[in-house]
């Protein structure tokens, strides 16, 4: 029965979003973390969504969002001058992560939102559901 | 003339099958809404009950042999197209959420609609088995 592939849909959406809520946490909580060199400093993450499919071509059938994998950005790092920090390479400079935290509340919100979204489609799905169980009573 | 619980019930089971097939395919786009290249797929429920109903009346088989339209294509099973995007993305997703939102909301109201049709049906045959 259709409907209830429903709650496989919109339930992998909401991990899916769920995934990128703990990335936007991640990035945020290091939103002002420095490193000695800039390969050593942590680089805001973002999740990779794909649709995941059944079939092939015009037939193809939809199962819902899957996270393809975790991607660090390629954004440049900034250097700051700090002597006085314990994490300052030899010529005084540290390095800083370029997590961009107006970014990354922006990405919070469409997250949460889309996250309402499907709960959303969930009750909806449920209550036609459980009308069709009591349909001629 | 015996009574057929097909024709009984109308056009309406078959119109349930379908909204409930829209409704998953409408939920995939909402799902869908962050997925770079998704396309936001939707059936025509118009063309595709008229294709179910047309499965359901015409071809009658009279002999053993003949081949079983429905079979083939049995009415649940609905002919999807992509829908035209109103202003795509860039990275290739055509989910409109709030025209996926409205869709969403209208088929369920319609598959109440149904729901509510069919119910009264089965009253009328219940009033009409008990002779009340």
């Amino acid at each position: 029965m259709p409907l209830s592939t429903i709650f496989d849909i919109a339930g992998s959406a909401m991990s899916a979003q769920s995934v990128r809520l703990n990335t936007v946490a991640s990035n945020l909580a290091n939103a002002d973390s420095v490193a000695t060199t800039p390969d050593k400093v942590y680089r805001a993450r973002n999740p990779v969504f794909s649709a995941m499919m059944q079939g092939m071509g015009r037939n193809a059938e939809s199962v819902g969002v899957k996270v393809e994998g975790v991607t660090e950005s390629q954004a440049p790092v900034t250097k700051q001058f700090e002597p006085g920090n314990p994490l300052a390479d030899a010529t005084g400079y540290v390095y800083m992560t370029n997590v961009n935290p107006v970014e990354e509340m922006a990405n919070m919100i469409s997250a949460s939102r889309s996250y309402q979204n499907n709960v959303e489609v969930m009750n909806t799905s449920k209550q036609l559901m459980l009308s069709t169980l009591k349909l001629g009573q | 003339m015996p009574i057929s619980l097909d024709s009984a019930l109308g056009v309406h089971a078959q119109a349930l099958q379908l909204r409930s097939r829209r409704a998953e395919l409408l939920a995939e786009n909402l799902a869908n809404s962050d997925t770079p290249g998704y396309k936001a797929r939707d059936v025509d429920f118009k063309q595709a009950l008229g294709a179910a109903r047309s499965n359901a009346e015409a071809l009658k088989t009279t002999q053993p042999g003949h081949i079983q339209p429905g079979a083939a294509n049995p009415a649940g099973v609905a002919r999807t197209g992509f829908r035209n995007p109103l202003q795509p993305s860039l990275d290739g997703n055509t989910v409109d959420v709030q025209v996926e939102q409205a869709a969403f909301a209208r088929n369920a109201v319609d598959y109440q609609a149904s729901l509510s049709f069919l119910s009264g049906r089965i009253r009328t045959l219940l009033t009409a088995i008990r002779g009340e």
